[in-house]
C-alpha cells in the first residue's frame, strides 16, 4: 500500500513538474518515459546477428555501429555520446518484436535502428506504435505502409521502378517475365510493375512466384526459354538468388540477349553467386559501391577500416549509415529535455544530408526519403557499373500503385 | 515432341539431385532403421568441403569428390562409434541424437566458415550445353544424372554383389542369426553408416555448383529426402530410385502447369494421401523383424 501511494505522489509530483515545464504532451501519455538522460542518448540497434538472415543483417549492424562511433569519437551530439543498446532478434518476427519491446520499455531507448525482411518490420510497428516510439528502417520495401512511428530510409517501388522499367523497354523490349519469391514484398513490386508496362504498351508474359528459399529452378528456365521474354524482372530474394543466377548460367542463356533485371541483388548477393553467374545482369538501386563521391569514398574506406579489407557496402547498409546522420542532425536541434521520440520525429522532417549516394531528404508528410535512383549492371569482379544516374533527387510514394491513397502528415488519405 | 523431351529432362534433372540426396538416407534409414536427422547437415559439410578445398587448396571439383567422400564417411563412423551405437532400437532417441548432431554441425561450420552464402565454382568442362535431340541441355544437369545412375548402381553392386552386401542383407534380415553365423554386426552397422554419410557429402559437393552454400542449407534437402524414402519404400533401393524420378517428373509438370509453389503443395499432397493407403510406400522388401 505504501509503495501504491508513494508512487501516486511522485507521479503526480513529476506530472505537475511536466506542466509547469511546458511538455504536457509528454505526460498525458504517462508511458512515454523514453526520453534523453544523463549525457547520453540511448537508443536501440536491432539486426539479426543469427539466424537464416543473420548474412545479410550482420552488415547493417555493422554499418550503424560504425557511424555511431564516428559521431560519439566526433564529440557526440551537443556533448552527448550515443549509448547503443544492441540486441540480437535470431531471425524471428516474434523476437523482434519482444526485443524491441524490451528496448523500448526496459532500456527507454528514444529509437531503435532496425530491421532488413518486412515481416520482421511487420512484427515491430504495434510495438513502437503503442508506445509511441521511432523506428528506423534501413532496407528497400513494398510501400504501402504510413506510420507516423517509422523513418523509412529505403526506397519503396516508384524509386526503383519509376526510370528503370522504361529504360528496360526502351534498351531490351517490351516482353517481361516477372519472377519472385512468394510473399508480399515481390507481389507488390510485380503490381507496380505491371502498372507501368501497361502505361508503356508492355506485356507480362508470365508471372511466377516460387517458394522462400527455393533452389530448383528447371522449371522456371524451362518456361523462360518457351516464352522468349526480353527481360526477365526478378524480386526473388534470399539463397535463391544465388540458385537461380548459377542455373540461369549453367543452362546457357545470355545476359545479353535476355537479362535479368534486379530490384534486390547488390554487391552481397554477387559475393555469394560469384561474379561470373552475375555478369551481364542489371539491378536499379539508389546506391552502388562503386558510386563516385567524396562521401562515398570515406564510406567505403571507413568501413573497410573497421570491418576488413573483403567486406562490401551495399545499398543497404548506406542507408544504415546515412539514417544514424539523419537522426544526429535531428537531435541537435533538440534541447536536452525534447529529446524525446516526438521531438525527434518532428525534428527529422524535411532533414537533409549529403550521404554516399548523394544529398538526400526526409520527406515532411509520409518520412520516407527522397533518394537517388542508379541504374547499373554487374560485372565479373563482384561489383556493378552505374550506367544511369537519375538527374535529380526522386520523391518517394509508398502508395504509387494505389492511386487513390495517399500517405499525409495525419495519415492515410483516401481520395 | 521437343516440348515434351524438354520437359521430360527438366524433370529427371530434379529427379536425379532428389535422387543423389536421398541414396545416402535411404540405405541408413532402410537397413538400420536409423532415422539420421544430420543428413541434411552431412550434405552441408560436403558442400562446404568442395568450396573449402577449392578456396584453401585449389583442388577442383572432381578430384575434391574423393576426399569428401572419404572424410564425411570418416565422420561419419565416428559418430556411428560415438553415439549412434547406443541407441539403436530407440527411435525417438536416436531422432533427438542425430538432431542434436545436426545443429553442433550447423553451428560449427558458422562459427568457422562464417554465415555469409557462398558458391562452388562449376568444373570449366561443364559450364556448356550439349545438344541433346535438338534441345539445349545443361552439360552439368547432364552430368548430375549420370552421376545419380552411377552411385545407384554402385551402391546397388555392393548390397548385391559383394561379400560386405550380402553380410548386411543377412543383418537387415535377423541380427541375432545373422551374429551367431560369425558376422560383426556391429562392424557392418558402422561401415553402412560411414557409407551413408559419405554419399550425403558426395551429394553435397554435386549439387553446390547449381545451388547455394550456407550453414542451413541441409534443412531443405532433408526434407526432400525423407519424401523419397518414405515414398519409395524404407528398405527398397529400386523405391528410391522410382520415386525420384516420379517425383522429379511430377514436380516438373505441376510447375510447368502452375508454379513451384503450387507443385510443392501438390506434391506433398500426393504423397500424405499415397502414405494413407499404403504406408509401406511404393515398394515393399520383405524382412523379419
Amino acid at each position: 500500500m505504501a509503495i501504491r501511494r508513494r508512487s501516486f505522489l511522485t507521479g503526480t509530483a513529476a506530472l505537475g513538474a511536466g506542466l509547469l515545464g511546458g511538455f504536457p504532451h509528454i505526460w498525458i501519455k504517462d508511458y512515454s518515459l523514453a526520453r534523453a538522460a544523463g549525457g547520453e542518448i540511448k537508443v536501440g540497434v536491432l539486426f539479426s546477428l543469427t539466424g537464416t538472415t543473420a548474412i545479410i543483417e550482420e552488415s547493417l549492424n555493422k554499418a550503424t555501429i560504425m557511424a555511431i562511433e564516428e559521431i560519439n569519437a566526433a564529440g557526440g551530439i551537443n556533448g552527448m555520446q550515443i549509448n547503443a543498446v544492441v540486441e540480437d532478434p535470431a531471425s524471428d518476427p516474434a523476437t523482434f518484436a519482444e526485443k524491441a519491446r524490451k528496448l523500448v520499455v526496459g532500456d527507454k531507448c528514444v529509437s531503435v535502428f532496425g530491421s532488413y525482411t518486412s515481416a520482421s518490420r511487420k512484427a515491430v510497428l504495434p510495438v513502437v506504435e503503442k508506445r509511441n516510439n521511432l523506428y528506423f528502417y534501413p532496407t528497400l520495401y513494398e510501400g504501402r505502409e504510413c506510420s507516423k512511428n517509422v523513418i523509412y530510409t529505403g526506397a519503396v517501388p516508384n524509386q526503383q521502378q519509376d526510370e528503370f522499367v522504361p529504360w528496360l523497354v526502351e534498351k531490351f523490349g517490351k516482353k517481361f517475365f516477372l519472377i519472385g519469391s512468394n510473399y508480399i514484398y515481390p507481389k507488390e513490386e510485380n503490381n507496380y510493375c505491371k502498372k507501368l508496362l501497361e502505361k508503356l504498351g508492355g506485356e507480362v508474359v508470365n508471372e511466377e512466384y516460387v517458394p522462400l528459399g527455393h533452389s530448383e529452378f528447371s522449371s522456371v528456365i524451362n518456361k523462360i526459354k518457351s516464352t522468349a521474354p526480353n527481360v526477365i524482372f526478378s524480386t526473388v530474394v534470399g539463397d535463391s538468388v544465388v540458385a537461380l543466377h548459377r542455373q540461369y548460367r549453367a543452362a546457357g542463356l545470355d545476359p545479353a540477349k535476355m537479362p535479368m533485371a534486379s530490384l534486390t541483388t547488390s554487391e552481397n548477393e554477387v559475393a555469394a553467386m560469384g561474379g561470373d553467374a552475375a555478369a551481364g545482369h542489371f539491378t536499379s538501386a539508389p546506391y552502388f559501391m562503386v558510386h563516385k563521391s567524396p562521401e562515398n569514398e570515406k564510406f567505403v574506406a571507413a568501413y573497410k577500416k573497421r570491418w576488413g579489407d573483403d567486406k562490401v557496402t551495399h545499398f543497404v547498409s548506406e542507408a544504415c549509415y546515412f539514417q544514424m546522420y539523419l537522426f544526429k542532425q535531428a537531435v541537435e536541434k533538440l534541447a536536452q529535455s525534447d529529446i524525446t521520440p516526438d521531438g525527434i520525429r518532428e525534428a527529422i522532417k524535411g532533414q537533409e544530408y549529403v550521404a554516399p549516394q548523394g544529398k538526400i531528404h526526409l520527406d515532411k508528410e509520409n518520412l520516407h526519403t527522397w533518394l537517388w535512383p542508379k541504374i547499373a549492371v554487374a560485372k565479373s569482379d563482384g561489383q556493378f557499373e552505374v550506367l544511369k544516374d537519375s538527374a535529380e533527387w526522386k520523391a518517394p510514394d509508398p502508395y504509387a500503385a494505389y492511386p487513390n491513397q495517399k500517405c499525409t502528415e495525419t495519415g492515410l488519405k483516401e481520395a | 515432341m521437343e516440348f515434351l523431351f524438354e520437359q521430360f529432362i527438366t524433370g529427371l534433372s530434379i529427379g536425379s539431385i532428389l535422387l543423389i540426396v536421398a541414396l545416402g538416407l535411404s540405405i541408413i534409414y532402410g537397413s538400420m532403421g536409423v532415422i539420421n536427422m544430420a543428413h541434411g547437415e552431412f550434405i552441408m559439410l560436403g558442400a562446404y568441403g568442395a568450396w573449402a578445398l577449392k578456396a584453401y587448396a585449389g583442388i577442383s571439383l572432381f578430384p575434391s569428390l574423393i576426399i569428401i567422400f572419404i572424410a564425411t564417411a570418416l565422420l561419419g563412423a565416428l559418430i556411428e562409434r560415438g553415439v549412434i551405437r547406443y541407441l539403436y532400437r530407440r527411435p525417438i532417441d536416436t531422432i533427438l541424437a542425430t538432431w542434436g548432431i545436426g545443429v553442433m554441425l550447423q553451428q560449427l561450420v558458422r562459427l568457422t566458415a562464417g554465415g555469409e552464402l557462398r558458391y562452388v565454382e562449376m568444373p570449366p568442362s561443364l559450364a556448356a550445353t550439349v545438344d541433346i535431340f535438338g534441345v539445349d541441355v545443361s552439360a552439368y544437369r547432364v552430368f548430375i544424372i549420370i552421376a545419380g545412375a552411377a552411385l545407384f548402381a554402385a551402391t546397388w553392386m555392393l548390397v548385391n554383389k559383394t561379400t560386405v552386401g550380402m553380410q548386411l542383407r543377412a543383418v537387415v534380415q535377423d541380427r541375432s542369426i545373422a551374429t551367431a553365423f560369425g558376422i560383426n554386426a556391429s562392424t557392418i552397422y558402422t561401415g553402412t553408416f560411414a557409407y551413408g554419410a559419405g554419399l550425403a557429402g558426395l551429394a553435397g559437393a554435386l549439387v553446390a555448383p547449381l545451388k547455394s552454400v550456407s550453414p542451413e542449407m541441409g534443412t531443405g534437402y532433408v526434407v526432400d529426402a525423407f519424401f523419397v524414402v518414405v515414398l519409395g519404400g524404407v528398405q527398397s533401393l529400386f523405391g528410391t530410385v522410382a520415386s525420384s524420378v516420379l517425383l522429379g517428373q511430377l514436380s516438373g509438370v505441376l510447375a510447368y502447369w502452375q508454379n513451384d509453389t503450387v507443385a510443392k503443395a501438390l506434391v506433398l499432397v500426393g504423397i500424405v494421401i499415397l502414405i494413407r493407403f499404403r504406408p509401406q510406400g511404393l515398394f515393399v522388401t520383405r524382412v523379419r523383424t
